[in-house]
């Protein structure tokens, strides 16, 4: 079992014939045959690139390969559409990798996924990976391994260093969510947990936070009424001057909230073990959990 | 992106949004030749910086006539004006807003920004104006009024009365708040604002609203279908190297500390900079190279961290995913050829071509000194540093 892919998953690249959207289209469908069955790009309907059939809309693409999942490469001022465009077709889970959607443009892509069946992840994200079955992304596959710990973190690169901090210990891991670092996202690390948690083979979990808003703290509230399982946590920005964007549009200290040191005693206080400094994110988990 | 509050005041008036008359001049002269155009005294003489708190440092004053307001503005022009949001080094004062002065009967706060935890919109108002408002939130909560807009349909006539009602208006001034309120959410939404602020919006001895700051910022991210506003950008507010570094698409903020850092990715970047304090030493700055950095990229951003005169050691720290190591290496080996580097330097790689990269290293004769992990590295530089 994991959480939102396994190898059953059926993807469409929305982007496909771009240089980043086909470079990991192809890193995918490398990764343990991920099922990469096709893309969209507008106009090229009916060609073909390096194996994989494009068409016009998502519809058609649906349609004719059954797909149930859509990864976005879309530039920016054409990623709301793609989402929507994703939503309308039906699809389970979106995935939007893009760098700089307008804030704007989600909130309005939020209210318009409302009473849909779909999830979407990100945008501004690294993806989504069941490692040995099924990887949705650009994160480097290698460094995974199958086991029993969720990940779930806003950042990329501070989601690998986690997940290889696991790894090197012989631990493997069961889905790794990057959720993405922008204000007004899809999914939020409390929809994470709350599947961890269900999620039989899910036996622990390391959740990454940054400064800015309270979905860390809100996550944590969680941890404290209702899961059952062992959660160790990192916030990165204890450095972070206030005002300051820390890369991500969301991390961001504002009005004196969402600085790193009471999001962490906040954590600590709903029984999350967190991590102190960034290499230590695996053994805080060892601290509250044994494999 | 910030704006100045002419500016802000500019736009908000292209959207029908009442605020004072007044004109922005770049030399005290102008400052009493505009006065006089804007008719009798008293008129506010406003230092245009992007801080707030600029009343309390001298940046805003009342003149009674023109020639008064051509002192104060000859008195705020090459000024340092140091507030709580300027940092101890303070800005120099280049712009000067000189507007006509009103009879101020009440005071009330009303802005509007991107809550999180709903994704809307929110209309947030107080008739606690003028004040801090985030004293406002921490002490009186109460006194705080939100509404949750939703997309679709915009701020409702309806949810702009109850704000106005609740605010204790009068049904004359609730006729003016309600356009004026929807007109304020229509520029927020039309010229893609991430905050925009009115503090105060004022109700005068007569009976009329007016806004009498204005504070708008911008999303970054959105700036490309509004070349207009993104042109009303002022350089001179911001940091020379991280202007530098945005040309590169380098994210880039420099922070106080001695150790330079160069990191892919935004969430790597600040917790290496949180490791660095872990181990008794502070960062210089937060660098993100990104994902798909070129070699001359990395080596733009080794130049920019190595021109900060603070800079005594540096820690790269790279975890590559599409981010290749060996392109880091030979950016790094480049960049130190180019500009020389006479302070220690730790670097720490893992992922990608990893192997690769490491000999790239090794085998370019520079005093680097390699790491294996965060923790390693961060002691590593500290250590180096400190001596």
């Amino acid at each position: 079992m994991s959480i939102l892919i396994d190898k059953n998953s059926k993807i469409i690249t929305q982007g496909i014939t771009g240089a980043t959207g086909l470079f990991h289209a192809q890193g995918c469908r490398d990764y343990c045959d991920t099922q990469m069955v096709g893309g969209v790009t507008p106009g090229k309907g009916g060609t073909e690139i390096d194996g994989f059939p494009v068409f016009d809309t998502v519809e058609e693409a649906v349609t004719k390969t059954g797909a149930n999942v859509s990864v976005i490469y879309v530039p920016p001022i054409g990623s709301a559409d793609a989402i929507m465009e994703a939503v309308d077709a039906g699809m389970d889970l979106v995935i939007c990798i893009t760098e700089g959607v307008p804030v704007l443009d989600m909130v309005k892509v939020k209210q318009y996924m409302q009473g849909t069946k779909t999830r979407l992840i990100g945008p501004n994200c690294p993806g989504v990976i069941t490692p040995g079955q099924c990887k949705i992304g650009i994160m480097p596959g290698y460094i995974h391994k199958p086991g029993p710990v969720g990940v779930v973190s806003r950042s990329g690169t501070l989601t690998y260093e986690a997940v290889w901090q696991l790894t090197s210990r012989d631990i493997g891991q069961t889905t790794c969510v990057g959720i993405g670092g922008d204000p007004v996202n899809g999914t939020s690390h409390l929809d994470a947990l709350k599947m961890f948690e269900e999620d039989p083979d899910t036996k622990s979990v390391i959740m990454i936070g940054e400064i800015g808003g309270d979905a860390e703290e809100q996550a944590a509230e969680f941890v404290r009424d209702h899961m059952t399982k062992p959660v160790a946590a990192f916030i990165a920005g204890a450095t972070a001057p206030p005002g300051k964007r820390m890369g991500h549009a969301g991390a961001i200290i504002s009005g004196g909230k969402g600085d790193a040191a009471s999001k962490k005693t906040f954590l600590r206080e709903c029984g999350i073990s967190v991590a102190d400094s960034p290499a230590e994110m695996a053994e805080a988990l060892l601290k509250v959990w044994q494999p | 992106m910030n704006i100045h509050e002419y500016q802000a005041k500019a736009i908000l008036r292209n959207f029908n949004v009442p605020v004072p008359e007044g004109h922005v001049v770049y030399n005290s002269n102008s400052a009493r030749d505009w006065a006089r155009r804007l008719g009798d005294g008293p008129y506010a003489v406003k230092a245009q910086i992007h801080a707030g708190g600029r009343g309390k440092g001298g940046g805003v004053k009342i003149a009674k006539t023109a020639d008064e307001a051509k002192q104060f503005a000859r008195e705020m022009f090459g000024m340092t004006l140091v507030t709580h949001q300027t940092g101890p080094e303070g800005k120099l004062v280049k712009r000067v807003l000189i507007e006509a002065g009103c009879n101020i009967a009440d005071e009330f706060y009303v802005s509007f920004l991107v809550d999180r935890a709903t994704s809307k919109v929110t209309l947030m108002a107080s008739a606690e104006g003028g004040m801090d408002i985030e004293e406002v939130a921490a002490n009186t909560p109460e006194k705080l009024f939100f509404e949750a807009i939703n997309p679709i349909v915009g701020l409702t006539a309806f949810q702009a009365r109850k704000v106005a009602f609740k605010l204790g208006f009068e049904i004359a001034q609730v006729k003016q708040a309600v356009p004026l309120l929807m007109n304020l959410y229509k520029t927020f939404v039309e010229a893609d604002c991430s905050l925009l602020e009115i503090n105060p919006l004022v109700q005068t001895a007569d009976g009329q609203l007016l806004c009498l700051d204005a504070k708008l910022n911008f999303d970054d991210n959105a700036l490309f279908r509004h070349l207009r506003i993104r042109d009303l950008r002022d350089y001179d507010e911001e940091d020379m190297m991280e202007i530098e570094a945005s040309q590169y698409d380098l994210s880039y903020i420099a922070l106080d500390g001695n150790i330079g850092c160069m990191v892919n990715g935004a969430g790597l970047a600040m917790a290496t900079m949180d490791i660095i304090q872990h181990y008794g030493a502070s960062p210089a700055n937060f660098l993100d190279v990104g994902g798909g950095a070129t070699i001359e990229r990395v080596t733009e951003a080794f130049k920019i961290i190595l021109s900060d005169k603070k800079v005594e050691g540096i820690l790269v720290n790279i975890f590559g995913g599409i981010m290749k190591c060996d392109v880091i290496a030979t950016g790094v080996v480049e960049a130190a050829k180019q500009v020389g580097v006479k302070v220690p330097l730790v670097v720490r790689l893992e992922g990608t071509n990893v192997k690769l990269g490491k000999q790239i290293l090794a085998e370019s004769g520079l005093d680097i000194v390699s790491a294996d992990g965060m923790a390693d590295a961060a002691e590593k530089i500290v250590k180096a540093v400190k001596g």
